[in-house]
């Protein structure tokens, strides 16, 4: 279990980083936290002709409060992000996630943009920046930096609406909002792997925004009520995800747990 | 912008257990293959090579990380901690390792490398870890011969040692 | 053999019965223990990487190497000519027509098999090559279940046998037929143990080299024994036993049996070393080691019991069916015979009828792992036992306390063979049910049910056994076909002691440790014999089959080290003691008998002001002044012990077998909550209590007990190893294969008893594989009680568990039914969706014959090329996210019916497996002209992509045949595809934000 052999970059700015990105034709690979791409090298599942590591970038290095929400570079580390003072009053719903995220030496290298960029079905932050309404911005070579909302970013299995001649710059997680609160749970085979199900929620009066990892091919959200019609609302949703059988889990398990554990994640919330 | 083409080989040199040492690394080598068979500190072991086992676990500027899951050239310049750098050469067992021997925290040892330096990271961070938290940190790592209850209690004791010589020199001052 | 010199059980004075730190631990927590990887290679030493195959089952039609030795660094390749040419297929344990050699030489029988071994400079140029090497594989269909494929319809692996069936014996102990007839009660129940492994952190190393002048060869592999083996390699290698030399490094990253199936790469790589010309060297990796290094036996059982109506059991009825995977592996099929003399467990029955079948499958070869044999017995007992107490109303205790072999009936002679060497078992139950809080957990029970919690409480009752009886096997064949190939049975253990000049003693053992303390309990040992500090005996424990004293016992599994190694070092310092004694007793002036060992020094007489010796001068004479010594006395002082008990005789004309030396007794209950949403089960409390005859080092015995049971628990709740329909192996790496972590076991309640074995010199009996056999079951029957089924099936997973306690599903909304339910778990993917076509169905059908049309559509496609009528090879890139797989793709346009249906289908090969896939499309006009094209398809991916992608496979599947029609849209000028809009409809207007696309 060795890579196949690459060009190795590492670009000391922004600037620098593109240029190489948008130069490679799709040939090329961002190196991040690494905590998916080694390991996808490593076993051969992917073979670039150049990687571009974007760990010295220091101007992506950064977590800053602005326009409403909680701006995350791309050099920043999840456990940085863990770490940032007061992230369980700005953005509780991540912080929460957080620790579902891999493990303690993983989140020591894995940065946040990583796991968007990366875009799997059952990833915990992806989830967290649907449900938020979150963005996710992206530099080319040309014209301006594009913002896309999370809606349109995720669009199937490892598969996003980043060209490959992007780079993803900056993720937006929407600070909290007044009178609404935030659930996060998760149902893995062992502490740390991938969901089985994840849930996400943000509840606001009558109103939740329920968001699913881990069933659907990418993070789902919708907008149930959070008392009556619950039930109906969470049955229809669990059965549109389209969820199938795998190796630990059956598609009825998966819709079964969207049933059970949304409601219980949301009136649970909703007294206080 | 450092560029290396896929067959050079370039000079990595890094600061191995507060010692400069340097060897070739093409972009490819992995850091976990640098360290065992470049430098021969065969000290870090390999379980899986995707980043799960966290045998390979090392410290790259303090910090707990997958040697596999890193490149040689990324460690170019860095300060990188293995096992071999716990005790000093010739001391005695620090005081994690020696809790680790006395609370049989290791049976065929291949696993403990990795372990040990996520906790020397680990303990610099949480000075008053609960045992849920010091399982969660170990959550990263596999050990097949344990079960994990003597790992579990040397890291807990440990903890509550350095607590207590904390407190000891705070009095003494 | 000698007089034994039985321990006292009191508290212990000297170093035997000590929790001894032990002497491994400072070098290991320094990072200087010294692995299979760290030992340093000869100058010029080459690298290996095996290809393998990506199919379960095949012809190899060709092996083409020719553009693998192109690439820069490659040396040479090792393919099955090459070992057809130098050596010969592996001894079979039956006598069927079946060749198994190191490497595929004419067929593949389960992905992963070695098909080729690449050499290079080093193991990434290795790796680029093994892409290059063509295989031309003719593929067979697989037999993959282990009752299909011994139906008669199955495919047949070894066509010179004709079934898949290579062994079926059938057994029969006192009466069973008159005990079920008079019997009571019959109870049954059908039980499947899975796959699975205690697979080590440290996956397998082999350091190869050829001697062509002495035709010889030497390799060191982290190979845990039985040293039996090294006669199965050096016959496959066509030398003399000497000619092939063996060495194991000073220590492993753990075993726990599975490295002894490193045996078939000693040879592979020992072949590959002598095509190169140089030293090779191996590193198997995770995803090797996972598919293809080896498994626990997964066996079928169904078992019946005569019952009293109080509970008694007067006779057991086992049917068993061993899957063994492709090849009857050495030592298989001693899964079923290792435990054959202990069938009837810890409890006095005293009939029993057994059938025993193995069948071949197109899987891994299974071999040694840790609790061999035992896990599948008591799951089946256990569970039965558990089952009997719920038929019968009556509390599982109660029907394992009425079974069990009475106090004293010991040394007990058990109906299959097994002598049950010593044990209390009501009192052990007794002692457990008391200081592990039974009466507690019953109340936890109690309240947690009145509360309609789901909370059970588990039992088992096992015996231990270690040391086992090399004959064993042999049960295998029928006593004709044993009394013409001569009787097997014994147990040789071996230690060596000596004593240098300046007094410094040393040991080896030939016990190959993987982790278990050996070291430090051999030291433990002598140092009480001979008198003199634990700190300053030195224990080797490499193994060299050339200059060590070792036998075919030799190695480490069976648990033999406490009673057997253990008893052949106290035997060999015993011996050098006697010769000391004889030494010292002149100059002390008294008789040998009287010279007594202690403190470094030796003793005229018992008490401490006796006349002393230094233990180094007395020593040193033997060395320095030889002339000294008295008459008899050869001078040096080296002494190695051979040590076998005669206890383990062969198999009797009536079939009995004392498989084990000795029986240790292990008793366990716990209590489990099980979440009834998610299903996860939540360990409450673990008791475990241990009988393992005498405790030499309790420290060391509880590191056993907690590593056996957290790969007890593993086995229960999580792992398995997974295979598709088709025979891809669905658990390649360890995201996918899962090892329980901290966060999943907690701490088990230990507890111990000590009832020494009349039959070791030390009285102790083995202690590690006991919770290997006892937690599943344990486990599995407290969730059978939670939830008052019988139909449990391991691993427990959440989504089993939950699926026993039932979904009751609410109806899935109109227009949300799902449309094909997609084949559960495996590699067989299949879904079917529609596309909107800008374009009238005869434009649709006529373009998707145009070979430009299909370079156009089919993803990452490139030099299509005709070879036939609507048939064409094309390289084909396919990816999804940052993964791309590049295949060698035939594709074929078939069944046309114009313009309404065809069939496209394309089968690739590459580096990273196999995939194949079919799509059925029809064509439907639309009323504004243009077409709806509705395609299913079905789809199968095998090899490396199958191993470590399983959880994605579905969608990525999708992705990529999606993309074919949706460009097919947009070569014709438009169009979405109509999931899209179907999913975006469903979501529009309910989905706030979200990850549909509209
Ligand atoms: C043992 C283990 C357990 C894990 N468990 C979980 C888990 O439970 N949940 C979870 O969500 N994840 C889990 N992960 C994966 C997570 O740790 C990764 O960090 C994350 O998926 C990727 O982040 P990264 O920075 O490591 O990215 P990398 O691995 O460096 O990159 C991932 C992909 O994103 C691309 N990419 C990265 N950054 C950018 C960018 N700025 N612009 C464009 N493309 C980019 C890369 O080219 C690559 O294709 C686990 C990993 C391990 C090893
Ligand atoms: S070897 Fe790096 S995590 Fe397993
Ligand atoms: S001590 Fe062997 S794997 Fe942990």
């Amino acid at each position: 279990m060795k890579p196949a052999a690459f060009d190795y970059a590492r670009p000391a700015t922004r600037r620098e980083a593109i240029e190489l990105l948008a130069g490679a034709q799709g040939e090329a690979r961002v190196l991040a936290g690494g905590q998916s791409l080694m390991a996808v090298l490593n076993m051969r599942l992917a073979e670039p002709a150049l990687v571009i590591d974007i760990t010295g970038i220091d101007e992506l290095h950064y977590i800053e409060e602005r326009d409403g929400a909680l701006c995350v570079g791309a050099a920043t580390r999840q456990a940085e992000l863990a770490a940032h003072p007061g992230l369980a009053e700005r953005v509780p719903l991540v912080a929460q996630a957080l620790p579902w995220v891999g493990h303690f030496q993983t989140r020591n290298r894995g940065t946040v943009c990583g796991s968007v960029a990366h875009a799997d079905p059952s990833a915990e932050l992806p989830l967290c920046l649907a449900t938020l309404g979150g963005e996710v911005v992206l530099e080319g070579r040309r014209g301006r930096p594009r913002v896309v909302p999370a809606a349109s970013f995720f669009q199937g299995v490892l598969t996003t609406d980043r060209a490959p001649g992007e780079l993803i710059t900056e993720v937006r997680f929407p600070l909290a909002q007044a009178q609404t609160q935030y659930r996060f749970t998760e149902v893995a085979m062992r502490h740390g792997d991938f969901a089985i199900v994840a849930l996400a929620a943000a509840i606001r009066g009558e109103q939740v925004d329920l968001g699913v990892g881990g069933v659907a091919d990418r993070p789902v959200v919708r907008t149930l009520p959070a008392g009556d019609g619950l039930d109906e609302a969470l049955n229809e949703f669990a059965w549109a995800l389209g969820a199938e059988d795998d190796a630990h889990a059956t598609a009825a398990y998966r819709r079964t747990l969207v049933r059970e554990l949304g409601r219980q994640l949301i009136t649970e919330a909703r007294p206080c | 912008m450092l560029k290396i083409e896929a067959n050079d080989s370039h000079r990595v040199t890094l600061t191995l257990n507060g010692r400069e040492r340097s060897g070739n690394a093409r972009p490819r080598t992995l850091l976990s293959d640098f360290l065992r068979h470049e430098l021969g500190a065969t000290g870090t072991h390999v379980g899986c090579e995707h980043g799960v086992c966290g045998a390979c676990t090392v410290r790259v500027d303090g910090v707990a990380s997958r040697a596999c899951l890193m490149l040689a050239v990324q460690a170019d310049g860095r300060r990188v901690d293995t096992v071999e750098g716990l005790a000093g050469d010739d001391g005695p067992l620090s005081d994690l390792q020696a809790a680790f021997r006395r609370h049989h925290a290791l049976q065929c040892g291949f696993c403990t490398a990795g372990i040990l330096n996520s906790c020397a990271d680990f303990l610099g961070r949480e000075r008053d870890p609960s045992e849920a938290q010091v399982r969660d940190m170990l959550s990263g790592h596999l050990c097949r011969c344990t079960g994990y209850t003597g790992i579990v209690r040397a890291v807990l004791e440990v903890a509550a040692q350095r607590r207590e010589q904390r407190q000891e020199e705070r009095d003494d001052v | 053999m000698e007089a034994l010199e039985q321990p006292a059980a009191a508290a212990p004075q000297g170093e035997v019965g000590r929790s001894r730190e032990r002497v491994e631990d400072d070098a290991l927590l320094r990072g200087a223990g010294r692995y299979g990887d760290d030992l340093a290679v000869p100058p010029g030493t080459l690298h290996a990487a095996v290809l393998r195959s990506p199919h379960a089952h095949a012809d190899i039609r060709s092996v083409d190497v020719t553009r693998a030795l192109a690439v820069s660094g490659v040396h040479t390749v090792l393919t099955g000519e090459d070992v057809r040419n130098w050596a010969a297929p592996f001894p079979v344990g039956v006598r069927e027509p079946m060749e198994h050699w190191c490497l595929a030489v004419d067929r593949v029988r389960y992905v992963g098999e070695p098909v080729a071994v690449v050499v290079a400079e080093d193991r990434y140029a290795a790796e680029d090559a093994l892409g290059l090497v063509d295989v031309d594989y003719g593929l067979l269909s697989p037999a993959v279940d282990a009752e299909a494929a011994a139906a008669p319809e199955a495919a047949v692996l070894h066509e010179g046998v004709g079934s898949n069936v290579v062994s079926e014996r059938h057994f029969h102990y006192g009466e069973p037929e008159d005990a079920f007839a008079a019997a009571d009660h019959h109870v049954s129940l059908k039980v499947r143990y899975p796959r699975n492994s205690c697979t080590p952190i440290e996956c397998y190393v082999v350091l190869a080299s050829y001697d062509v002048a002495a035709g010889a060869y030497d390799v060191s592999a982290n190979f845990q024994g039985p040293f039996a083996l090294h006669s199965v390699m050096a016959r496959a290698l066509q030398v003399p036993a000497p000619r092939l030399r063996l060495r194991t490094p000073a220590d492993s990253g753990g075993s726990f049996g599975i490295k002894q199936g490193v045996f078939p790469y000693v040879v592979l790589m020992a072949l590959a070393a002598r095509k190169a010309g140089a030293p090779v060297k191996w590193v198997e990796d995770r995803l090797e080691h996972l598919q293809a290094a080896s498994s626990a036996t997964n066996r079928v059982s169904t078992i019946e019991a005569a019952v009293t109506a109080e509970g008694r059991v007067t006779a057991l009825r086992y049917d068993q069916l061993d899957d063994c995977g492709a090849y009857l592996r050495a030592p298989e099929p001693a899964t079923f015979y290792r435990m054959h003399g202990t069938l009837t467990g810890a409890y006095d029955i005293r009939h029993l009828a057994v059938r025993n079948r193995v069948v071949l499958t197109n899987k891994t070869p299974t071999g040694l792992n840790r609790g061999f044999g035992g896990p599948q017995v008591y799951y089946a007992l256990e569970r039965l036992m558990q089952h009997i107490a719920a038929t019968l109303g009556l509390d599982p205790l109660t029907v394992i306390r009425r079974n069990l072999v009475p106090p004293e009936a010991f040394p007990y002679r058990a109906p299959a063979g097994s002598l049950l060497d010593s044990g209390d078992y009501p009192a052990a139950v007794e002692l457990a049910e008391r200081d592990g809080g039974l009466a507690e957990l019953r109340e936890r029970r109690d309240a947690a049910r009145r509360e309609g919690r789901y909370y059970g409480i588990g039992f088992c009752a096992a015996v231990e056994p270690s040391i086992s009886n090399m004959g064993y096997i042999t049960t295998v064949m029928t006593p004709e076909e044993r009394r013409k190939a001569g009787p097997k049975n014994g147990a040789v253990s071996t230690a060596t002691v000596s004593v240098d000049p300046l007094g410094a003693v040393s040991v080896h053992v030939s016990s190959t440790p993987q982790g278990q303390g050996h070291r430090t309990v051999a030291a433990q040992v002598v140092a009480d014999v001979l008198g003199v500090p634990f700190e300053s005996v030195t224990v080797n424990v490499e193994l060299d089959t050339q200059k060590d004293a070792w036998s075919i016992a030799s190695g480490n599994y069976s648990s033999r080290f406490s009673g057997a190694v253990a008893g052949a070092v106290h035997k060999a310092a015993t011996r050098v003691r006697d010769r000391l004694a004889g030494i010292a007793a002149g100059p002390l002036g008294v008789a040998p008998e009287t010279v007594r060992f202690a403190g470094g020094r030796v003793h005229a007489g018992a008490d401490d002001g006796s006349a002393s010796m230094s233990f180094h001068r007395v020593a040193g004479a033997v060395h320095w002044a030889p002339g000294t010594l008295p008459e008899g006395e050869p001078g040096g002082l080296r002494e190695t012990a051979f040590w076998t008990p005669p206890e383990l005789a062969a198999p009797d004309e009536g079939d009995h077998i004392n498989s084990s030396l000795c029986y240790g007794f292990v008793f366990d209950y716990c209590g489990v909550e099980i979440d009834p949403v998610t299903g996860a089960v939540r360990i409450d409390r673990y008791v475990t209590l241990h009988d393992p005859g005498r405790i030499l080092n309790p420290q060391l015995v509880d590191g056993q007990v907690r590593g056996g049971f957290a790969q007890g628990l593993g086995a229960a709740l999580m792992e398995e190893f997974a295979y598709g329909d088709d025979g891809s192996f669905l658990a390649g790496t360890l995201a996918d294969y899962l090892i329980p972590t901290s966060m999943e076991v907690p701490e088990p309640v230990i507890l111990h008893m000590e009832t020494p074995s009349p039959f070791t010199p030390l009285g102790a009996k083995g202690v590690g594989e006991g919770n290997n056999m006892s937690t599943p079951v344990c486990i599995a029957n407290a969730v059978a009680d939670a939830l008052g089924r019988a139909d449990i099936e391991l691993p427990l997973t959440p989504a089993r568990v939950r699926g026993v306690i039932g979904i009751d599903e609410p109806e899935p909304p109109a227009g949300l039914e799902p449309a094909a339910a997609p084949r559960g778990g495996g590699s067989g993917l299949r879904a079917s969706d529609s596309v909107t076509m800008p374009a009238p169905p005869e434009t649709v059908f006529h373009r998707m014959l145009e070979p430009a049309t299909l370079a156009a559509i089919i993803p990452g496609c490139h030099e299509l090329e005709a070879t036939g009528e609507n048939a064409y090879r094309a390289d084909v890139t396919v990816g999804v996210g940052m993964i791309r797989a590049r295949y060698e793709a035939r594709i074929t346009l078939s069944e046309l019916d114009p313009p309404h249906s065809l069939r496209l289908s394309g089968v690739g090969e590459s580096a990273m497996g196999s995939a194949e896939g079919s799509a059925r499309v029809r064509l439907t006009a639309l009323d504004d002209g243009g077409t709806r094209l509705d395609y299913d398809y079905e789809a199968a991916v095998g090899g490396k992509v199958a191993a470590v992608g399983a959880r994605m496979l579905q969608g990525a599947a999708r992705v990529i045949i999606g993309q074919i029609f949706t460009r097919l849209a947009a070569e014709l000028g438009g169009g979405q595809p109509s999931w899209w809009r179907r999913l975006a409809d469903r979501l529009r207007g309910l989905v706030g934000r979200g990850g549909g696309r509209s």
